[in-house]
């Protein structure tokens, strides 16, 4: 679990969290969190619209 | 809060709003929880809606109507624009909401046919017995609950959990979510009786920017483009763009962002105790990605199953069926046909785009249907829509002929 949440751009609007294929994203309150499943597939990172996400490659 | 209900809504959107005021309507013991504190904030929506449509549901009240308008323009790529009456525009458009205060009419509504509501109050997993759903884990101040229902209805909008804890998998690939940003901007130079869209792969891959006025000079000025499309460039950075070049001095005084599914009709949206409803069960227009209106007519729906399967006692699957039966007779039908519209117009390319937009320029679309719409652009540009041909299926030739000819 690698994905990186940039607090300061997200906007927590959910968008990330419904592309994840493991369910690894929960929008709570008004941040981001990510859970162990996650396999750093990018795919949250991608569709972001502000580009609050990174997966290092 | 008590320990049991007949039903228990999460998320307090239109969806769950919706589905909440109908069951308590019909003499059932309901709870809705929301997430978030305050209900319908940060708005994730253009809040365009079609008026006559709305009015089925709820009384139009000026606290919650911030525009009225009386059309949309479309701009093609090179300008060319085709404007469209209030009627044929589709779900989007005819009142431009402040759905903050929208979105808690609809929960004060379910809250005053007797619903329950708490917010703040996450669902954080759902009670499973011998393959059914008995009711929903969830937190409110840093304490849990198990709270029991009969019925849990999953309204829990794109980022939906509670399909996928029932073994619906609701996950949406990148080509299935519009990804959007948006401001709301003052002091630009708008028109103010007209909803507008602009279309092109430069200005918004495989999507649009929408303009849509809220009253007093101010506007949503927003942008969605399809997942896949988003990377280099994000949906924010294209809005910057168009925002600079189309209103230099205008002024951003709120910004928000948000997913809206356009995937088309999931393979199920019930199970044992269950229903999704509203983008939890992504019936959010695959074209456009309006959803408001949608969410609350399937909502009306999941309510009165609702009510049906708890007077009946059997809240299986093969119960709430009637709910999935009903919702795709009528709503799931035209998302079938808006994805068929939507996987023969992305692949245009601007210059095609150019010719769809101006083979109707000039032509008075007066009150058409929107397919009459689709028939009058298909009858001009049959090489390039062809694919189109399957969705007049059924439908008379002579009744669309007359419904466009009619009018020009
Ligand atoms: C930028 C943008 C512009 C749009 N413009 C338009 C438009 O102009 N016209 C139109 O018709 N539609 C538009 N849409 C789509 C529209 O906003 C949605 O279709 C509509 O809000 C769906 O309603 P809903 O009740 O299903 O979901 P939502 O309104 O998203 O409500 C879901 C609620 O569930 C809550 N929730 C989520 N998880 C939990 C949980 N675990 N526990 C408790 N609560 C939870 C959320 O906090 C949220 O309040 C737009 C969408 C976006 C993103
Ligand atoms: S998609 Fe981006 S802005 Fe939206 S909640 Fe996820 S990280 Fe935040
Ligand atoms: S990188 Fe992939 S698995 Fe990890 S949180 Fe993002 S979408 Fe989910």
């Amino acid at each position: 679990m690698t994905v990186k949440v940039n607090r300061f751009k997200c906007g927590y609007c959910g968008a990330c969290v419904s592309v994840c294929p493991p369910g690894a994203l929960e929008l709570i309150e008004t941040w981001i969190e990510v859970d162990e499943t996650c396999t750093d597939c990018g795919i949250c990172a991608k569709i972001c619209p502000v580009g609050a996400l990174e997966v290092p490659k | 809060m008590k320990d049991r209900y007949d039903v228990v809504v999460v998320g307090a959107g239109p969806a769950g709003s919706m589905t909440a005021k109908t069951a308590a309507n019909a003499g059932l013991d309901v709870l809705l929880i929301e997430k978030r504190q305050q209900i319908g904030d940060p708005v994730r929506c253009a809040e365009g809606v079609n008026k006559t449509y709305l009015k089925e549901y709820i009384k139009p009240d000026p606290a919650w109507i911030s525009a009225e308008v009386k059309g949309s323009k479309i701009y093609a790529p090179d300008g060319a624009m085709v404007e469209m009456s209030e009627e044929i525009s589709g779900a989007e458009v005819g009142y431009v909401l402040e759905r903050k205060v929208f979105d808690r009419a609809l929960a004060r509504d379910a809250a005053l046919a007797g619903a329950e509501v708490m917010v703040k109050t996450r669902a954080t997993g759902l009670l499973m017995e011998d393959g059914f759903v008995k009711g929903i884990k969830a937190e409110h101040m840093d304490e849990k609950y198990n709270i029991r229902a009969d019925i849990v209805v999953g309204a829990d909008g794109v980022e939906s959990k509670v399909g996928r804890w029932a073994g619906i998998d609701t996950t949406l690939k990148p080509k299935d979510i519009s990804t959007c940003a948006q401001y709301l901007m003052t002091d630009i130079d708008i028109d103010a009786d007209f909803c507008e869209f602009y279309v092109g792969h430069k200005i918004a891959p495989l999507g649009y920017i929408w303009v849509f006025p809220k009253g007093n000079n101010m506007a949503n000025v927003g942008i969605g483009i399809t997942g896949h499309m988003s990377g280099e460039l994000r949906a924010k950075d294209l809005l910057d763009d168009f925002v600079q070049k189309r209103y230099p001095g205008g002024k951003v005084i709120e910004f928000i962002v948000g997913g809206v599914p356009v995937c088309g009709t999931i393979e199920r949206t019930v199970a044992n105790g269950l229903m999704l409803v509203g983008d939890a069960a992504r019936q959010s227009d695959p074209v456009t990605g309006g959803g408001i209106f949608n969410s609350m007519w399937a909502g009306d729906i999941a309510g009165k199953v609702a009510a049906n399967a708890i007077k009946h006692s059997d809240v299986s699957a093969e119960f709430l069926q009637e709910y999935e039966t009903k919702w795709r007779a009528g709503l799931g039908r035209d998302l079938d046909m808006s994805l068929v519209v939507k996987k023969r117009f992305t692949r245009l390319t601007d210059d095609e785009l150019n010719t769809l937009g101006h083979s109707l320029e000039g032509i008075d679309l007066g009150d058409t249907t929107l397919i009459g719409l689709l028939w009058a652009l298909f009858k001009a540009n049959k090489k390039l829509l062809w694919d189109l041909r399957g969705i007049f299926k059924g439908i008379k030739e002579i009744e669309m002929e007359a419904s466009v000819e009619v009018n020009s």
